[in-house]
């Protein structure tokens, strides 16, 4: 993946990872009507099985790619230059942080 | 050179009157930006609820807490104004929907769905 994120190239992240995000949204919300959890074990349980898991790998990967877009968005839109490169860095940073949590998170449940 | 333009210029945003479409618009935004800045707590839950269970059950108690509900409701609100939002913009890509009389109706449904599958998450989660 392109580490640069702009033009069409980011356009293109925006959309995918929208609808990678979609499809994980209905993934869970059709398993879990279907065999809801309840309690602390069937909820580790279903999160740990390697499909659910690989589909959590995903849905965060798209969802840190489309918080880039947008919040590079949101940056370039109201900051004024001079600030840009800085708050960029700390979003970067932010998402670096979230990213790596988010890792830990589900290789606690493999440990 | 180019004379500027001696047209006034009223950029008060709170007494223009804005299409609905610019208020789907704004919503979209300050809905992302408000998920994003509720993305670490969610993770925070989500690393409760993983942890053991003890952190499940703490995870449980705090959606007791007035202070964790009013950020689940604002949130709620967020997501879902922001993926009708969302969808409606991919539509858009595909050109359904774009002829500007549906794009206001759609409009209408993103401002007003958004407000209601937030009531809806409310009082089912709290």
């Amino acid at each position: 993946m392109k580490l640069r994120l702009s033009g069409p190239s980011a356009w293109w992240a925006q959309r995918l990872s929208a609808v990678l995000m979609l499809l994980f949204a209905t993934f869970v919300a059709t398993s879990l009507v279907a065999h809801p959890v309840a309690g602390y074990g069937q909820w580790r349980d279903w999160v740990a099985a390697p499909g659910v898991s690989l589909a959590f790998v995903v849905f965060f990967g798209a969802l840190l790619v489309h918080m880039w877009v947008g919040l590079r968005d949101v940056v370039l839109d109201y900051a004024k230059p001079s600030l840009r490169l800085a708050l960029l860095g700390v979003v970067a940073l932010g998402l670096l942080g979230l990213g790596a949590w988010l890792l830990v998170i589900l290789l606690r449940l493999r440990a | 050179m180019i004379e500027p333009s001696r047209r006034p210029v009223f950029l008060d945003l709170t007494k223009i009157a804005m299409p609905v479409g610019a208020l789907t618009s704004i919503g979209h935004r300050i809905s992302g930006i408000v998920l994003a800045a509720s993305a670490p707590l969610a993770v925070y839950v989500l690393a409760l609820s993983l942890r053991d269970a003890s952190g499940w059950a703490q995870a449980a108690a705090l959606f007791a807490q007035p202070v964790f509900e009013a950020a689940v409701a604002i949130s709620a609100w967020a997501l879902a104004h922001h993926v009708l939002g969302g969808v409606r913009h991919l539509l858009t890509d595909f050109g359904i929907g774009a002829s500007l009389r549906v794009a206001r109706r759609s409009a209408w449904f993103v401002n007003l769905g958004g407000l209601v599958l937030a009531l809806a998450a409310a009082t089912a989660v709290l």
